[in-house]
């Protein structure tokens, strides 16, 4: 109990009511972060607070300010005066207090989330955010509609038996179309399973996403894996895998490459609120920060991780608060807002590469849809909740107000644009379903970079029990 | 273990050991025409110099590696290389193989140290479901080859159940990932050089009973061993001993005792055991009609038992006994009855002679 308490009691000074001209002082230093006083630390207010060379950036390299230096020594010594002495540890000089205080669970106010557009799709006043164009914004726009009709036609589909799965975006187009159009194509992507917006902001064709799903010869991968485990190394978006929160220690390894390789890009990874709880988000924000990792963390807190609200996810304040527990700069966005998403994603890629740190997005947003076509989640969920989102805080309507609202599109436009990629999916649709499956040897292959022996020897016995009981196997399989 | 044992094959002598995770750096020095003597931890330490000094794009990370590392394999690699390439990570392994994961996915070597073989399992989701599956699951756009996971495994006299596993099945039973297994300084220092440069993730195995205790003449230049080949280290016609790492030297003095009683014994060193060299071990069973297999690792489901079914299935017919296992017994590994739990030479002997005589 002693070691907890003083462990605690780093922290605990900046509460301490005897230093209320402290916390004052500390009010000015916000900006300013030095690892050899770790009791000035920079708060929440920091993450919005503009300076004169960049709006959202803040005007010193590693958050160092050489004017607050000063008044930092000045606080230390008077720190210093009034308890006596401070502890020389490992991790920094600590000042003592004698207030036996706790730090609480969660401040009492919550972090409020960062909004450009209200809920009519007009821009809140006094925002700053990072303005969009005539042209990105319409292309925005029509990925989402792009993204939203996949999403139904491939649906459905799977209600119909021709494919085995699928998994939809409903609610969370904005977070993935906006996040990705805020990023370069050179930004490496290793994603979860519901950011196949990114993938198609990328270019990767309808065409394609309807090959993985049938899992045909067309297939990227082969046809080894489940419907919507994309994956495409020409778009820098590295294949779905279905664990959950693995790729995000994966991500601080790719990021710390291109920060070796000196490149003006870094590592994007998406994650869910459920993901929080596994261990390879605590091992993954750990690393990065550790490392000074150039990643960006996208988390999408759509308030379900299958049946499971986040209530029974967590007890904090969501996820934007365990960033700086961790030393990471977090910020969280109204994940339904594109203009936000588009904004905060933007500003973080700027910090993780000049700054060459990672940043921490949670993404307040709504899953639609249900976990995935084996789900039903009115079993856990009212309808209501579900139509209100679906309705009142739909991401992709209240962007197209803004956009419209601007004359940028119209009602006619979109109407079209639907229409239109109706008919190139069902043109890919058949396709795909007319299409090969992978052939047989492809069962084998790409297990390692080459067939060993014991592959080999299996394949050879497996070619003979197929002549000897053809009807067991799938006729379609070229042999 | 110490006591009985003086020399595996022609190669590695064994003295007395002190069976400390001490970390001094003694070595024994005596370079003749670019051999030197050296333990296994120096080998391994050779190894890591020669893979980053060839490749820019290699990198060595874990717990404690950045001084030297608690067993002194990573010794003066970050004040050679820096410690951009050669570092600390926070104490986590699932971190650690992640990490690794991302960093080989993007191009290079990635040589990542799990502090002991007891404590890999947090990354047992990394390894298995990530690190094995990143190629197949892509359809080849993407691996993750550049990545070798080091560890020491094994009994060291006073580990108990947390410094002394030998974990290699459960890594043996995954598609997409190696297993290799080295026997000797001269051995881990090429087979760990094939390891990282081999373009697929390997878990590479190092014996820590053997680090100071082996000691070799090691030739001081960049050479590879091929993975996947056993490699019989002693020729015989009675029956046929099949074992890796550490245990080998206890089967070698199985082996000597057993021809002092007439017995000529065949030893194999599996080097890999996955995908393992099934030809080599076929031959030789196929020559002397008997077979026992022998690992550190509890008996049931060891890799001993796979050994054991193929070579069953390959050799039936030509089987004068059944195949003989002198393994680890079925409990966690016991502190004060580590003498009893392992697989020792009398024990090998005694099953050598029954097999012969069945």
């Amino acid at each position: 109990m002693a070691t907890l308490l003083f462990r605690k009691s780093r922290t605990l000074l900046l509460a301490h009511n005897n230093h209320q001209h402290l916390q004052n002082k500390l009010a000015l230093l916000v900006r300013t972060r030095s690892r050899s006083s770790p009791f000035v630390n920079y708060c929440s207010n920091s993450r919005i607070l503009p300076s004169s060379s960049h709006p959202f950036l803040p005007s010193s390299s590693r958050y160092e300010s050489t004017e607050a230096q000063p008044q930092l020594e000045d606080l230390q010594h008077q720190v210093t005066h009034h308890d006596d002495q401070m502890i020389d540890f490992p991790g920094g000089k600590v000042g003592f207090t004698s207030e036996m205080s706790f730090i609480s669970d969660t401040s009492h106010i919550r972090v409020p989330c960062y909004r450009v557009l209200d809920d009519d799709g007009e821009l809140v006043n006094h925002t700053n955010h990072v303005q969009v164009s005539k042209e990105l914004a319409v292309r925005m726009h029509s990925e989402m509609v792009t993204l939203q009709t996949m999403d139904s036609i491939f649906y459905e589909l799977q209600r119909q038996g021709r494919i085995s799965f699928y998994l939809t975006t409903s609610g969370e187009e904005a977070v993935n179309i906006a996040s990705a159009a805020a990023l370069s194509s050179h930004d490496v992507i290793l994603p979860q399973y519901r950011e196949p917006g990114v993938l198609l902001w990328r270019g990767f064709t309808l065409q394609q996403f309807a090959h993985q799903c049938f899992g045909n010869t067309n297939d990227l991968g082969k046809g080894r894996q489940m419907p919507i485990h994309y994956g495409s190394n020409k778009h820098n978006y590295f294949t779905v895998s279905s664990p959950i929160a693995t790729q995000l220690p994966q991500a601080v390894g790719a990021a710390y490459s291109l920060k070796m390789d000196g490149k003006s890009a870094c590592a994007v990874t998406f994650c869910g609120d459920g993901s929080t709880s596994e261990g390879d988000f605590h091992a993954a924000l750990n690393f990065a920060a550790v490392m000074e990792a150039p990643v960006v963390f996208i988390c999408r807190n759509n308030g379900w991780a299958i049946s499971t609200p986040v209530e029974e996810q967590f007890r904090s304040d969501g996820i934007v608060v365990k960033g700086q527990a961790y030393g990471i700069w977090s910020i969280r966005v109204d994940g339904n807002d594109a203009l936000a998403v588009y904004s905060a994603v933007h500003t973080a890629r700027e910090i993780a590469i000049k700054e060459q740190r990672p940043v921490l997005i949670e993404a307040l947003t709504y899953r639609v849809g249900h976990h995935s076509t084996s789900d039903d989640s009115t079993k856990y969920r009212s309808t209501g909740e579900i139509e209100y989102w679906k309705m009142e805080r739909n991401p992709v309507n209240r962007f197209k107000r803004w956009v419209e609202k601007n004359g940028w599109s119209s009602e006619k436009d979109e109407l079209e644009l639907r229409s239109s990629v109706r008919k190139q999916l069902m043109h890919a649709i058949q396709v795909a379903e007319k299409a090969q499956k992978p052939p047989l040897e492809d069962m084998f292959t790409d297990v390692y970079d080459q067939l060993s022996s014991n592959l080999e020897e299996q394949e050879r016995e497996l070619r003979q029990t197929i002549e000897k009981h053809p009807k067991d196997y799938l006729s379609d399989v070229p042999l | 273990m110490s006591r009985c044992v003086k020399r595996l094959g022609k190669w590695v002598s064994l003295g007395q050991s002190k069976r400390g995770f001490s970390t001094s750096t003694i070595q024994k020095d005596g370079v003749e025409n670019g051999v030197k003597s050296l333990n296994l931890y120096s080998a391994i330490n050779q190894a890591l110099h020669i893979a980053l000094d060839t490749d820019p794009r290699s990198y060595v990370f874990g717990e404690d590696v950045g001084f030297g590392g608690v067993f002194r394999c990573t010794t003066g690699l970050a004040d050679r290389f820096g410690k951009n390439r050669v570092f600390n990570t926070p104490l986590c392994e699932q971190g650690i193989v992640g990490f690794g994961i991302g960093l080989a996915a993007m191009g290079n070597r990635a040589i990542a140290e799990i502090q002991f073989a007891d404590y890999i399992f947090p990354a047992f989701d990394q390894i298995v479901n990530e690190a094995a599956k990143f190629r197949y699951r892509s359809g080849n756009q993407f691996n993750c080859g550049g990545l070798t996971i080091r560890t020491p495994y094994g009994a060291v006299g006073h580990g108990g159940h947390y410094h002394s596993q030998s974990p290699e099945a459960f890594f043996c039973h995954v598609p997409g990932i190696k297993v290799v297994i080295p026997r000797s300084p001269k051995e881990a220092k090429g087979l760990l050089l094939s390891c990282i440069r081999d373009p697929n993730p390997i878990v590479f195995f190092e014996p820590k009973w053997l680090y100071r205790l082996a000691v070799e003449e090691v030739p001081e230049d960049d050479y590879m061993l091929p993975l996947s080949e056993a490699e019989v280290i002693r020729q015989g016609s009675d029956i046929t001993l099949v074992g890796w790492g550490a245990q080998l030297a206890i089967m070698e003095q199985a082996c000597i005792d057993a021809e002092k009683e007439g017995i000529s014994c065949e030893l194999i060193d599996l080097k890999t055991l996955i995908p393992w060299d099934k030809e080599t071990v076929e031959a030789s069973v196929k020559k002397t009609g008997r077979l026992l297999i022998s690992h550190e690792a509890p008996v049931t489901g060891g890799f001993g038992a796979e050994i054991s079914a193929s070579i069953l299935e390959r050799c039936f017919s030509r089987l004068e006994a059944p195949v003989a296992r002198v393994c680890g017994l079925d409990t966690p590994f016991p502190l004060v009855f580590e003498p009893f739990y392992m697989p020792t030479k009398n024990k090998i002997l005694d099953a050598i002679k029954s097999t012969v005589n069945y």
